[in-house]
């Protein structure tokens, strides 16, 4: 048991503060009656009735929700084959160039990406607009959903899927019946993933976005430039609680999983 | 079999030549070109219908002055040292920030520790841009951040952090303090407590064995953990233009600039390049850490 | 070949009878990866119905030897028969040889009865007789009330018998064992390896074992093949493996051994003589394969075969006197530490078949060693 001591319990209470009076204070004051949002003028939900008017905003929610939606599945396609083969592939040409387009644009500054993309976009003459951006969060959130995929792909014993193939299967069948089930949950994440990134990207949409689709990131940026603004926040709540709900869910179903787990290890030991 | 493994290769490999390495390959074409008021705004374009005269016409028009102007003029390499600055230095104050959390996560109850994961994962699946807009609220001179402190009566005149670098290293700990802690926690969770102990039962006091056993065994972590919030502060470009106003100057909000309101794309795609050639050492860098640790652990 | 054995009836020897055709056949393999040479120039042949023990310690090349017949790894130069087919170019899933695996390699998703009908499903058996196999195999490995079971929620001996199951569900000509004893613990392990025996006699599927433990080795096998660093030292049977090694290096491997280096002379009867150390007597003992007159040779004898007594024996050649170093009582067995004035440590083992208190011997008492001149061998290098 590790001894409790009052450094750590006032580094970890001041450290999470930091990380979520701020969302705390956005969400409570999404609730405010008044225009004015750094006073308050009580309850109301106002502010949510005139989002949820506001067509500009559902337009460009529907835009994101499309092109993330599109992105983030075609990226979990090309970036677990991409995994695959970096794990599983063996040697072949331009292997080093692969896994450093993979890695790349990892850390490559966004400003970079959107630029070079467009640029890309404007010297083949392709118009700029959904299918473009759907482009763009493709490409970088394929590289993320890769190393999600990856990692799972390593931490399981090869001779799993040797296995297979010792016991009859082709290589795809392999790969089908037993290799996608395992790495299935790192599948679902990569997509979370990309979907978040997707979702969440302002610079790369706006270099690749074009006059005529305008994602949500980008509406909310050029309305936060105005300042501070009711509705802003009323929407921030609405994606902050989605959020939660969805990571709060999935930690909790992975934790019953770990202990139903260990429940069943238990109880093997016991009937050996 | 050969056909599945050349589609499995392929695929995804000519998506990334197409898509990340040739739309480089643009950039570094562009920054050698002139602006032009033309659609596209810039020249020379090439024109392979004039066949090899063409190509070599095209190649003799690029040049560099594009860099030359970089380092002429001097609001381009102010843009490049206050970012490196505005980097380190949030760099420098998300570690002091986010060492203490990741070490109080490690020596917590191990029942806690997913718990805690989660706190620290949560804010990173939430939207950045509402992240850094958060802090408008607060930091702004009629922000709560002011009304807390005129209320409690320790300043009487509101401060003037919003439009200032400290609301950028603010914004900018704030967004990548998951970044720092998780490399940094992974590190203190694996460590052997025994190792603390034995420490301790040679005659060292607790802080000692903190700074001669804990502090240089988290370093691979620390590294990684600087690396992931130094490299995408040096480029970025949301923080500084929400919180930043027009007193901080980054690189990634010029580009942004060049390319969008003074529509100079030749210069704009120099500044890129700079800037990527100024991310290559700390990328290596990272890299090697990365395979070390590794390496390491295998 | 002095001391074959004369084949009984009964025994079960392919190997010595010429009219055999092998059912495996390695003709001078070799297998590189990269500069690292993983098997080199290897010839093998394994008979139908065997179960045949690839032993070595880890490094040796057993396990790629086993991977190329199982399809993983083909042969950088030689062929491969199984069958009288050449294997190359054939794929795992296109092989009528199965594989247990030393992790086992149980799909984690799949139950107990689904691992098992996996091979079938990709096999040319019509559906319904499948449940019919799988029963047949979950009752001869005696898992029939787990088939629902997923492989996390049964224990280590279980999951070793679903791997077994699974590997001979398509009853292949042959089953490769991957050290697969290796995770359970020493009680279960032995008992393990005569049900292993026991299905191997039941179903007459050849059974290729790798293994580093000797014992095991010599448990289940009816021969064993010792490797080292990529080549094969000996095939023989774990008798003549332990009674007649044909190097220093095998009698080392197999079991506990005494060895004296010294000069060889050749001498009639196959018998040969080492000089060890000036002014001791010479050392008589049967000579081994390829023994050079006047050459370096170890001299091998396993500390069983090393008699004690307090008086000097009169009927032996080789006698040797000592003080006694140290005492390891082991219960059914005492061995000797016997320290010769030399510096040289000579192993002597005794059957404990009285109680301890009347034991003759203690520490640095004065002792005589003796052995007969056929107890131990004089091994070429």
């Amino acid at each position: 048991m590790r001894r409790f001591s009052w450094f750590n319990a006032t580094s970890l209470t001041l450290g999470f503060a930091f990380l979520y009076v701020p969302m705390i204070i956005l969400v409570v004051y999404s609730f405010n009656e008044s225009r004015l949002v750094t006073v308050w003028a009580g309850f109301s939900t106002r502010w949510y009735g005139e989002l949820l008017r506001d067509q500009a905003f559902l337009d460009a929610a529907w835009v994101t929700v499309r092109v993330a939606f599109v992105s983030s599945t075609i990226a979990t396609v090309l970036g677990t084959m991409a995994a695959y083969v970096l794990v599983r592939g063996g040697k072949f040409m331009g292997r080093t160039l692969f896994s450093g387009m993979i890695y790349a644009p990892l850390v490559m500054p966004e400003v970079i990406t959107g630029l070079s993309l467009l640029l890309l976009f404007i010297s083949i003459g392709l118009d700029r607009g959904i299918f473009t951006i759907i482009l763009a969060h493709t490409t970088f959130s394929m590289c993320y959903v890769s190393v999600v995929v990856s990692s799972r792909l390593v931490s399981f014993d090869r001779s799993v899927e040797e296995a297979a193939l010792d016991l009859g299967c082709t290589p795809f069948d392999a790969f089908r019946s037993v290799t996608l089930p395992l790495i299935a949950p790192a599948v679902i994440a990569g997509w979370l993933l990309a979907f978040t990134l997707s979702l969440d990207d302002l610079v790369i949409a706006s270099f690749t976005a074009g006059p005529s689709a305008t994602t949500l990131p980008i509406k909310i940026f050029s309305s936060v430039r105005m300042g501070v603004s009711p509705e802003i926040n009323a929407l921030s709540t609405i994606l902050i609680g989605i959020v939660t709900v969805g990571v709060v869910t999935a930690s909790l179903v992975s934790k019953r999983r770990i202990v139903q787990r260990e429940r069943d290890e238990k109880m093997a030991g016991q009937t050996a | 079999m050969n056909i599945g493994r050349h589609t499995l290769i392929g695929v995804p490999y000519l998506w990334l030549l197409l898509l990340f390495l040739v739309p480089f390959g643009i950039i570094f074409k562009i920054s050698l070109s002139d602006i032009a008021l033309a659609i596209p705004p810039y020249t020379p374009s090439l024109d392979l219908s004039e066949g090899w005269p063409g190509v070599r016409d095209f190649l003799r028009q690029l040049d560099f002055e594009n860099y030359v102007f970089l380092t002429e003029d001097a609001l381009y390499w102010k843009a490049y040292l206050s970012s490196l600055k505005i980097a380190t230095i949030s760099t420098f104050l998300a570690l002091c920030v986010g060492y203490p959390i990741a070490y109080a996560m490690a020596r917590a109850a191990s029942e806690w520790r997913p718990t805690l994961m989660m706190l620290v994962i949560l804010p990173f699946w939430t939207s950045f841009l509402i992240r850094v807009y958060a802090w408008i609220g607060i930091l702004s001179t009629e922000g709560y951040l002011n009304q807390l402190l005129l209320w409690l009566g320790i300043i009487t005149d509101p401060l003037q952090i919003m439009n200032t670098p400290t609301a950028v290293y603010i914004g900018i700990v704030y967004t990548y303090l998951p970044f720092m802690i998780l490399p940094i926690y992974a590190t203190l969770e694996r460590m052997d407590d025994s190792l603390l102990e034995a420490a301790e039962d040679l005659g060292c006091s607790r802080l000692s064995a903190f700074w001669i056993i804990t502090f240089p065994l988290s370093r691979s972590g620390i590294i990684a953990g600087c690396f992931l919030v130094f490299i995408p502060a040096i480029g970025e470009f949301v923080i500084p233009s929400l919180l930043g106003g027009s007193g901080t100057l980054m690189i990634g909000k010029v580009l942004w600039e060049e390319f969008f309101s003074n529509r100079d794309w030749p210069v704009a795609s120099a500044v890129a390049i700079v800037l990527l050639l100024i991310l290559v050492i700390p990328i290596i860098l990272f890299q090697k850490n990365q395979e070390k640790t590794q390496e390491a652990d295998a | 070949m002095t001391s074959a054995a004369v084949a009984g009836p009964a025994e079960f020897a392919p190997w010595k009878d010429p009219a055999q055709t092998p059912l495996i056949r390695f003709e001078g393999v070799t297998k590189r990866f990269g500069d690292f040479t993983a098997i080199d120039n290897v010839d093998l042949t394994i008979y139908r119905k065997e179960f045949f023990a690839l032993l070595g310690p880890s490094g040796c090349g057993k396990t790629t030897l086993m991977r190329m017949l199982a399809g993983f790894e083909t042969a950088s130069e030689g062929r491969i028969t199984i069958g009288g087919q050449d294997m190359n170019g054939i794929p795992p899933n296109r092989r009528e040889v199965n594989m247990m695996f030393q992790s086992y390699a149980l799909f984690p998703h799949l139950s107990v009865w689904d691992n098992i009908a996996f091979g079938l499903k990709r096999s040319a058996m019509p559906k319904d007789q499948i449940p019919d196999r799988v029963h047949e195999m979950l009752r001869l490995t005696r898992l029939e009330q787990f088939a629902r079971r997923k492989p996390h929620q049964i224990s280590g001996g279980q999951r070793q018998r679903v791997a077994l199951a699974r590997a001979l569900a398509k009853a292949p000509k042959l089953l490769l064992l991957d050290e697969p004893l290796g995770a359970l613990d020493a009680k279960l392990r032995q008992q393990t390896q005569f049900e292993l025996m026991d299905i191997q006699e039941k179903t007459e599927t050849t059974f290729v074992i790798v293994t580093h433990d000797q014992e095991e080795a010599m448990t289940v096998a009816s021969r064993v093949a010792v490797m080292n660093d990529g080549k094969v030292i000996q095939v023989d049977t774990p008798a003549r493996i332990y009674e007649t090694p044909n190097s220093v290096y095998v009698a080392d491997f197999i079991g506990d051994v005494n060895l004296i280096e010294g000069n060889v002379a050749l001498k009639p009867d196959g018998l040969a003589s080492l000089a060890w150390a000036e002014g001791a007597p010479e050392i008589i003992a049967t000579a081994g394969e390829g023994l050079k007159d006047g050459a370096r040779a170890g001299f091998v004898i396993r500390p069983e075969k090393v008699a004690i007594s307090a008086e000097r024996p009169e009927d032996r050649n080789n006698v040797v006197r000592g003080r006694i170093l140290d005492i390891a009582y082991l219960g059914n067995i005492s061995t000797y530490h016997v320290e010769l004035p030399g510096g040289q440590v000579i192993k002597a083992q005794t059957v404990n078949n009285r109680r301890l208190s009347r034991r003759g011997f203690t520490w640095q008492d004065e002792v005589w060693l003796s052995w007969t001149d056929t107890a131990g061998l004089v091994l070429a290098g």
